[in-house]
């Protein structure tokens, strides 16, 4: 019994809390971010944005909330009562699921697996199912043009994302987040006989990736320009068209996590993670989470930008910068990686364990 | 040590029983969503094997692209079941032979390994244990050097099925007028806009 309480129960309990304390800070940086979100794209437009409730309006997340969790959920009739709920659970547990495996600091992380990044990519490649359930459950024209509009779209740039996910591993010899992480502690920065800057990390040395990445991350996530799936000027809202109060909130909580984890992943894969951005002494005080968050933000502030500032594509035109440019380039830019790599020996050598 | 088969038990139920569901259940699209939760158990039970990279492809390729196109041409699709399983019991023999043979298949590969094992080890190449050296590294190791070939040979299979697919259903009209971004970026005033001088009620 003794092995049971020290080899499963306290691990166990310890891996709850860990995830739970995730879970919790989270969605705490999820209402902010979205109240920023809303910010940014106010001040774009030369408008206030939020500024009632709370100080500079910074409650407005946590009323939203409440106010989506005391309305009365409406199900359409003929929907499929089932499949409509368990639509944005879906859609929340998996974008919440995934962040199992993000490194916050060196070793903070609630499950250091070999295959995190694989794990990362897998997760967000499900995220579809709860737009694809959604929309057709709803038993709504509208609700179910914008599903096989985002069925199509995610599963598109899914592609994009694993070659080029693939292009940074070939540097990094390790699918583990941390291994992503620690080895941009070398790079074309050190090369040149500087000390470890952020010249190292991978965004100097695999730019176009990093731009493409980006891009791809938008449309992964539904964001604007690529929000076509919901696009209200012709779809009402898309796939979220019938849904109301909790479900809603669900759908809209699951996108915005979904969004927060292409952040943090860009920041994993291309920003060096917690790494400081010079590495040392003033810059080293200062511990690896807030490098981490504030690599994050200024994505998020990217991702804000984007949506402000950048009119919506039409859609064969997102699936033509899909298939037609960003397919080649990112394959022909795999091939290349490789090549360079074998040829000078660089990158990075396949970890064991 | 009791989790372990606790959750292999609980992984192969569930298998078992949505992979039952997915023939039985009435609606299609259930079907399809009872076939995602068969693939997810089976990742389960490889992460139970210890094979974590085959589980994350299997998730990623089979749930996360299979099974999208799956639910798409399901969902499109108009289909009148009634209709369709009124033909179940005509196809019923040639399903269960095939099942048979099957079953066979996997009793004669499961059945080599239990009765000789020196055969079967001659198939497979030795693999360092987990500690040494990490999944993805195993099989990369063999897929690029013991099975190049089959490895390049099915790559080939898969893309010469792709562009047959292609060429089925590509239909060139030469009617349509399309968008060419190339034309479209490469112009510039000089070219697409003419000043002229009119003089005053003559017009062009």
């Amino acid at each position: 019994m003794h092995g049971f309480v020290g080899g499963y129960l306290i691990p166990g309990l310890l891996m709850v809390v860990e995830s739970l304390v995730v879970m919790v800070v989270l969605l705490v940086c999820v209402a902010f971010l979205l109240y920023g979100d809303r910010k940014i794209w106010a001040a774009v437009q030369i408008r206030r944005g939020p500024n009632v409730v709370g100080p500079f309006g910074l409650m407005q997340s946590f009323a939203d909330l409440l106010k989506f969790v005391l309305k009365e959920p409406v199900i359409p009739a003929p929907a499929n009562k089932a499949i409509f709920l368990l639509a944005p659970l879906v859609s929340s547990v998996l974008a919440l699921s995934a962040w199992a495996v993000i490194p916050f600091a060196p070793g903070w992380v609630v499950a250091n697996i070999n295959v995190g990044i694989l794990y990362v990519f897998a997760i967000s490649s499900l995220e579809v199912y709860g737009v694809i359930m959604g929309g057709w459950a709803s038993n709504s024209k509208y609700a179910f043009l914008g599903a096989i509009r985002s069925a199509s779209q995610m599963v598109s740039y899914e592609v994009s994302i694993g070659l080029i996910i693939i292009t940074v591993l070939l540097c990094v010899g390790s699918l583990n987040l941390s291994d992503i992480v620690l080895s941009q502690q070398v790079g074309l920065g050190t090369m040149l006989g500087l000390p470890n800057t952020f010249l190292d990390w991978h965004w100097l040395s695999l730019f176009p990736m990093f731009i493409l990445f980006f891009i791809s991350a938008l449309a992964e996530t539904n964001r604007p320009p690529f929000d076509l799936p919901e696009a209200e000027s012709e779809l009402v809202a898309g796939y979220m068209v019938e849904y109301s109060s909790t479900p809603y909130l669900l759908f809209m909580l699951g996108e915005y996590v979904a969004i927060v984890l292409m952040c943090s992943l860009t920041t994993v894969l291309f920003l060096g993670g917690w790494l400081p951005p010079l590495n040392f002494a003033p810059f080293t005080w200062v511990p690896g989470i807030i490098w981490f968050v504030l690599k994050g933000c200024f994505v998020f502030f990217m991702f804000g930008i984007v949506k402000a500032i950048v009119p919506r594509y039409r859609y064969d035109q997102l699936m033509r910068l899909g298939w037609k440019v960003f397919l080649p380039i990112s394959l022909a830019s795999v091939v290349v990686v490789a090549l360079v790599l074998q040829l000078t020996g660089w990158g990075g050598v396949p970890t064991a364990g | 040590m009791i989790l372990q088969p606790i959750f292999f038990y609980i992984f192969s139920i569930v298998t078992v029983a949505s992979a039952f569901m997915v023939i039985s259940s009435r609606n299609p699209v259930h079907s399809v969503l009872f076939l995602i939760l068969a693939f997810f158990n089976a990742a389960g039970l490889f992460i139970l094997l210890g094979a974590e990279f085959l589980a994350m492809i299997l998730v990623v390729v089979y749930v996360g692209a299979v099974a999208v196109l799956f639910l798409f041409v399901v969902m499109m699709l108009d289909i009148d079941f009634g209709e369709l399983r009124q033909g179940v019991l005509q196809y019923l023999p040639v399903g269960a032979v095939i099942g048979l043979i099957l079953l066979v298949e996997l009793v004669t590969v499961l059945g080599g390994v239990v009765i000789s094992p020196e055969v079967s080890a001659g198939a497979a190449a030795p693999i360092p244990p987990l500690e040494q050296v990490s999944n993805i590294a195993a099989i990369g190791a063999v897929l690029y050097t013991r099975y190049l070939f089959f490895f390049q040979v099915s790559g080939l299979i898969l893309l010469v099925a792709m562009i047959g697919a292609i060429v089925l259903t590509l239909r060139h009209r030469e009617t349509v007028r399309r968008q060419s971004i190339a034309n479209q970026v490469a112009r510039n005033p000089a070219s697409a806009v003419e000043v002229v001088q009119v003089k005053s009620g003559r017009g062009i």
